[in-house]
């Protein structure tokens, strides 16, 4: 599955990751390599085979609803970029 | 001291023979002498650990102390450690000073080991060279020309190279194993579950386990003692008692049923290593185990179906990394699409952006069926080969890696490659089983790892196995030249 430029910027945009036009180039490269290395997995035929998305087939432990954690925001943004009230400053988001 | 086993640091201590902070001052001296050519550590934490020391001298005299009291390790910086820069490697995190404790971090501190510091890796443990680090790569003590391995290649060096006697690691496709061969000391993942994750930096979440770097298997056990556990804080820790590791290392290997894949021993492997593998495999008929070849007929879909897996749970881990809460953050972003971008392209390196990009292609709507599905189900079929395999024998053997270790900037510009050298190990992780790393010989003087396969939480008796061959044998005692 070979990547044209276009798809590159597509799939960095949904990724939300910065690319230089002049990377492009090589990133098209090597992912069409790393795809045209998985594409084996289609040579096998799983029908009815069930996907394994945890390797001890466990089921997600619950707890109860309770608070149990002390809040910590003071802590933890001490080593935010911007903060002001509590809050985590970025650039205008809403027009 | 430095050629000390741990076991032995830890009488020596109890028996007063030298005092925690002689120990600590020690090694941060071969730190501070011999790293420059390693590039081992990111951060040394010197007045911490004199500090720690300190108080493990207190406990020692007043009768409070544990196996591990008065220990320095090396901490591989994917474990957050609270008011200590916790890098993983990266740009993202080169400013990110931990505001908590990873379980491992508290369990180790809590036992009265002492932290060295934090060791170099591959950037969010995405690499098996040590070459992706934002920090410059970590070397081999066999051969500086040579790469350590990775993701975890700093511990591993650290601990080759006798600057400390033991050290953390993370596995998802063999980032303890493959750099224990290459650096030719022990090196443990425990079963998936076994250690918490809590705290330490995730890459791919179904994959990923904390182990242990060790000069041999009975150092290790010493580690992986403390260092495993059920973990509240980690929803898939597993809630499963700890066995003692330490007890019963002497035990007959007498009737072990070993089973040797064919997969493992064809194509691809080098020469040189395969006759290490086979006269190791020699020692063990020698102990009285039993070898049979066994056959595992998906081994040759592990790398393809992780570097679908793996990228794609990345992609998921990684979008925490948006420049707004902590971390790298872009100078003067005009919007907030400028600044989750630039940030991220800015601070990611090239090896975590491929993946990144693999992974969300491989999710995205029209591809989740085709890729992510279709390598779960294979998945399955990868561990159902282990399953089967383990009703007839009790261990599988093969090499660790393909080759020994390749030389520095050899692989880095092809991926692919690059991956392929995880060959032996990945599977391992996909199936969530328990695998070590034994030294075993050297092929053209650099180290050749024996891997060792074992069912869901057998690591005590990988151990074990590990133990025997140790007794009988002393390629993990041999030092490389220079760090005698």
């Amino acid at each position: 599955m070979a990547l044209a430029a276009s798809d590159v910027e597509k799939i960095a945009h949904l990724a939300r990751l910065g690319i230089n036009p002049e990377d492009i180039p090589a990133y098209s490269r090597s992912l069409s390599e790393i795809l045209a290395f998985v594409e084996q997995l289609n040579a096998v035929d799983t029908t009815g085979i069930e996907p394994l998305a945890h390797p001890l087939e466990a089921a997600q432990r619950l707890r109860p609803d309770s608070v149990t954690e002390t809040n910590e925001r003071e802590q933890f943004q001490r080593i935010a970029p911007q903060t002001a009230a509590g809050l985590y400053l970025v650039p205008q988001v809403i027009e | 001291m430095h050629r000390k086993s741990l076991v032995e640091l830890a009488a020596g201590l109890r028996e007063g023979a030298f005092s925690s902070v002689e120990l600590t001052r020690a090694c941060l001296g071969r730190i501070s002498d011999l790293d420059s050519s390693l590039n081992s550590f990111i951060t040394v934490t010197e007045s911490q650990a004199l500090a720690a020391a300190t108080a493990a001298d207190a406990r020692l005299r007043s009768g409070g102390a544990g196996p591990l009291t008065g220990i320095p390790f090396a901490h591989k910086d994917i474990f957050c450690t609270r008011g200590v820069k916790t890098s993983c490697g990266s740009r993202m995190l080169d400013n990110f000073i931990a505001p908590y404790d990873a379980t491992v971090t508290t369990r180790l501190q809590t036992a009265g080991a002492i932290m060295l510091g934090k060791t170099n890796m591959d950037e969010f443990a995405m690499g098996s060279s040590n070459e992706t680090s934002f920090y410059g790569p970590a070397k081999n003590p066999w051969d500086v020309a040579a790469v350590p391995g990775g993701s975890s290649g700093g511990s591993a060096a650290a601990v080759a190279g006798r600057l400390a006697p033991a050290a953390t690691g993370t596995d998802t496709g063999g980032s303890i194993r493959q750099p224990a061969a290459l650096c030719g000391i022990t090196g443990i993942k425990p079963t998936y579950g076994r250690v918490s994750r809590y705290g330490m930096i995730a890459f791919a979440s179904s994959l990923d386990q904390g182990g242990v770097f060790a000069r041999s298997a009975e150092d290790a056990a010493a580690m992986l003692a403390v260092m495993a556990g059920f973990d509240a804080r980690d929803s898939t820790s597993v809630e499963r008692p700890v066995e003692d590791y330490s007890a019963g290392l002497d035990a007959s290997l007498e009737g072990l049923k070993i089973g040797l894949p064919r997969e493992y021993f064809g194509a691809g492997l080098d020469a040189g290593v395969g006759a290490v593998i086979e006269a190791a495999l020699g020692e063990f008929r020698r102990l009285g185990a039993v070898l049979t070849e066994i056959s595992l007929p998906n081994t040759h879909l592990a790398v393809p179906a992780y570097y679908v897996v793996a990228p794609a749970e990345c992609s998921s881990n990684l979008s925490r990394f948006d420049g707004v809460r902590f971390g790298y953050r872009a100078g003067s972003p005009k919007d907030i699409e400028d600044l989750y971008k630039r940030s991220r392209g800015e601070g990611f390196g090239a090896e975590v952006k491929r993946r990144i990009m693999i992974g969300t292609y491989a999710l995205s709507a029209g591809y989740y069926d085709a890729y992510y599905l279709k390598a779960q189900q294979v998945r399955r079929l990868i561990r159902d080969d282990f399953l089967r395999a383990f009703e007839d024998v009790d261990v599988i053997m093969g090499p660790t890696t393909p080759t020994a270790a390749f030389r520095l900037g050899e692989k880095a510009d092809d991926p692919v490659s690059m991956y392929l050298s995880d060959i032996y190990t990945i599977a391992v992780n996909l199936a969530g089983l328990p695998g070590m790393s034994i030294p075993a010989g050297f092929t053209a003087e650099m180290p050749v790892g024996l891997h060792l396969i074992g069912n869901y939480f057998e690591e005590g008796r990988l151990l074990h196995i590990g133990h025997r061959f140790q007794q009988a044998t002393d390629w993990h005692a041999r030092i490389p030249a220079g760090y005698e």
